[in-house]
């Protein structure tokens, strides 16, 4: 059943007209995924690529097409509002792809996506893909396997290495979630542990961390506290220089917070094994399976 | 992204914070005018982007305005934390009774803005935190309602018991919580906030840092940046769209994704090299940026082996094999290149530059013991 997506996912795409949007649209349809709608303001009444309804809002998406959950590929300065849209108007998944939305934004959009319940992912993330039977953004469909293993991480090419070392060693994964690497995120480590821990298809997890936060720090109390399926980890940025900003909004170690060795030892001390390279992944998995 | 003390103190003033007068210098004569208009002591402060200025020997105070010219003298030009001292803030020194911290920072784990206040001020607050967290005073903000005024009030209460100055408190921290939402700030604080023998409160230091990702509505605070606070090729870097940070080490490494450009880093030590930079050109597929990025990387003299790391998604290997090739047609290099590409049209990738006489790996680890084993 895996996480968050599956068959039951009913897709509708905001800015599916844009670029991004329109080429990863044809990529999710022919992998499979079921994209019941489009949304691009004033292009209401339009098709896309003769098989997509699209409409001037998410709330017709809904009403009309059954759409139960979105992908946002809207600039950033649209991209908060696409958020509390799709949330208004019931979408019960919301997958935000677009890096770069204001920080002080994405904390009023968050309490509110709260508010309505819905289950945000992102943003600034590649979105999530269950091997054979949908996938919701940008991952790469050709590197995954199915499988029973579970990927969780903040990145996006980082994760795709991953997912390629796994694969290239037979290894298959359940489902692959990026969680996106800015400061504010709707969905963390914790709800994605918790939901691996609890599905049935998933047998251990991989945890791909990096500096800035202590997310991996919680995580990792998790993981020794609910979890009863193993853990194995990696973390990025063990040779970036404090109060540098890595790439990523929020892979910065502030003062003395958020090195890579604080949640290196936070792993360790809590049961996960941590691998030192990403392709000791494999052999890390394959000692605890 | 990091304004000047001056800066922020423009910022805190119009927001109704009680800061006093300050003048920019630029030269030691401008420190001795602003100093004579003044009268009495003054302050003269470096304004660069670091911390611990104070223990650099960047602050100095001054008694009459000769002083203060040779106190401009002294801290003009002088480097902290490798940054050059280009001006100094001089302004009317303060008398002292007290000395509090308040500031506001983004708290990821809460996801909101939490303002922190301490009668312990003056003093490094992570110190603080660490030795005496129960002088730290914490109220988590509803960014939809901002600071409530009882908010305020309550924590000023925890700096002074005197009505007269908390109601002061009360105001400034209203102000920081104003300037702080205005900005788009990630981080605004006063270290700090003092009391003088008369009853006055007053704001004597101003620092804020601003959300990248805001730049583009607060247009007036982009004109803020001070470009010589950042290294030329990371002001290049920036220009071109990439995300570039300069390192101490000699393997210079160009990376797709912000992720795997730090994994790409740590695995070049992981071999027992070091590297010469972070550097992701992020999910284009313009083999403009490409050319870019080796540009930066080349111009770095310590560099002795360039290493590619490209897992295509968005990224398409061949756009960036046609970078490498157009960037190194165009550019004279002396340095070993060593070129790791899998993913969206890696077959494609491998042929161009095969065609033009590179190597193309397809595993990670190797490629990256091979880029450090040649730079040695």
């Amino acid at each position: 059943m895996a996480i968050f997506i599956g068959e039951q996912t009913r897709l509708v795409v905001q800015g599916i007209t844009g670029r991004d949007g329109s080429f990863h649209t044809r990529q999710m349809i022919e992998y499979g995924t079921r994209v019941v709608a489009g949304v691009t303001p004033g292009k209401g009444g339009l098709t896309f690529d003769g098989a997509v309804p699209v409409h001037n809002t998410v709330a017709e998406a809904v009403v009309e097409q059954g759409a139960n959950a979105s992908v946002i590929y809207v600039p950033a300065r649209f991209a908060g509002d696409a958020i509390l849209e799709a949330a208004d108007a019931g979408i019960e998944l919301i997958v935000c792809i677009t890096e770069g939305i204001p920080v002080a934004e994405m904390m009023r959009v968050m309490l509110f996506v709260q508010e309505c319940g819905a289950r945000l992912i992102g943003p600034n993330c590649p979105g999530l893909i269950v091997p054979g039977v949908c996938k919701v953004g940008i991952l790469p469909a050709q590197i995954v396997l199915p499988g029973r293993i579970g990927i969780v991480s903040r990145s996006g090419t980082l994760t795709y290495e991953i997912i390629f070392q796994l694969t290239s060693a037979g290894i298959g994964q359940s489902t692959s979630i990026g969680i996106g690497g800015d400061p504010i995120i709707g969905t963390d480590f914790v709800d994605c542990l918790r939901a691996f821990e609890a599905d049935d298809e998933t047998d251990a997890v991989v945890i791909i961390g990096e500096i800035g936060g202590t997310d991996e720090q919680t995580a990792a109390s998790l993981v020794k506290e609910e979890m009863n399926k193993p853990v194995v980890g990696f973390i990025a940025g063990q040779t970036a220089p404090p109060g540098r900003r890595m790439g990523h909004a929020g892979a910065i170690i502030s003062g003395s917070e958020g090195t890579a060795a604080e949640k290196v030892r936070a792993f360790q001390e809590n049961g996960i094994a941590v691998a030192e390279r990403p392709v000791d992944i494999v052999d890390a998995l394959r000692a605890v399976l | 992204m990091n304004i000047h003390e001056y800066q922020a103190r423009e910022i805190f003033r119009s927001h109704g914070l009680p800061v006093p007068d300050s003048v920019l210098a630029e030269s030691a004569e401008q420190a001795r005018e602003a100093a004579a208009r003044f009268g009495g002591t003054v302050v003269i402060k470096a304004q660069v982007h670091a911390g611990g200025r104070g223990k650099a020997g960047g602050v100095k105070l001054a008694s009459d305005p000769a002083e203060a010219g040779k106190a401009a003298e002294a801290i003009l030009g002088m480097e902290i934390k490798g940054l050059v001292v280009e001006n100094v803030l001089v302004a009317a020194a303060v008398e002292i009774a007290t000395e509090a911290y308040v500031g506001i920072v983004m708290d990821r784990t809460s996801q909101r803005p939490v303002m922190m206040v301490s009668p312990e001020g003056g003093v490094d607050i992570e110190e603080v935190a660490a030795t005496k967290p129960e002088a730290i005073f914490k109220e988590a903000i509803d960014p939809r309602y901002g600071l409530m005024p009882h908010e305020a009030t309550g924590l000023a209460y925890r700096l002074f018991s005197d009505p007269a100055l908390a109601k002061q408190a009360a105001r400034a921290l209203a102000g920081l919580w104003s300037a702080y939402e205005g900005a788009d700030a990630t981080l605004a604080e006063v270290n700090p906030l003092v009391s003088t023998p008369e009853g006055e409160v007053l704001a004597i230091d101003a620092k804020m840092n601003i959300d990248d990702s805001s730049l583009f509505r607060q247009p007036e605070i982009e004109a803020m940046r001070d470009e010589g606070a950042e290294a030329p090729s990371e002001q290049r870097a920036r220009e071109a769209g990439l995300s570039y940070i300069k390192l101490d080490g000699d393997v210079g490494c160009c990376v797709n994704g912000a992720g795997l450009a730090m994994a790409t880093m740590d695995l070049v030590k992981y071999y027992g090299g070091s590297p010469a930079n972070f550097l992701d050109i992020g999910g284009s597929s313009n083999p403009e940026k490409v050319v870019a990025a080796l540009e930066i990387i080349t111009e770095d003299p310590s560099v002795r082996s360039i290493l590619f790391n490209i897992f295509g998604g968005i990224t398409r290997c061949d756009d960036v094999a046609n970078g490498i090739v157009e960037a190194t047609g165009r550019l004279d290099l002396d340095v070993p290149i060593t070129i790791r590409l899998t993913g969206t049209n890696q077959k494609e990738g491998v042929k161009i530059l095969e065609g033009a006489g590179f190597e193309a790996d397809t595993d990670m680890d190797r490629a990256v013991r091979r880029a450090v084993e040649v730079a040695s």
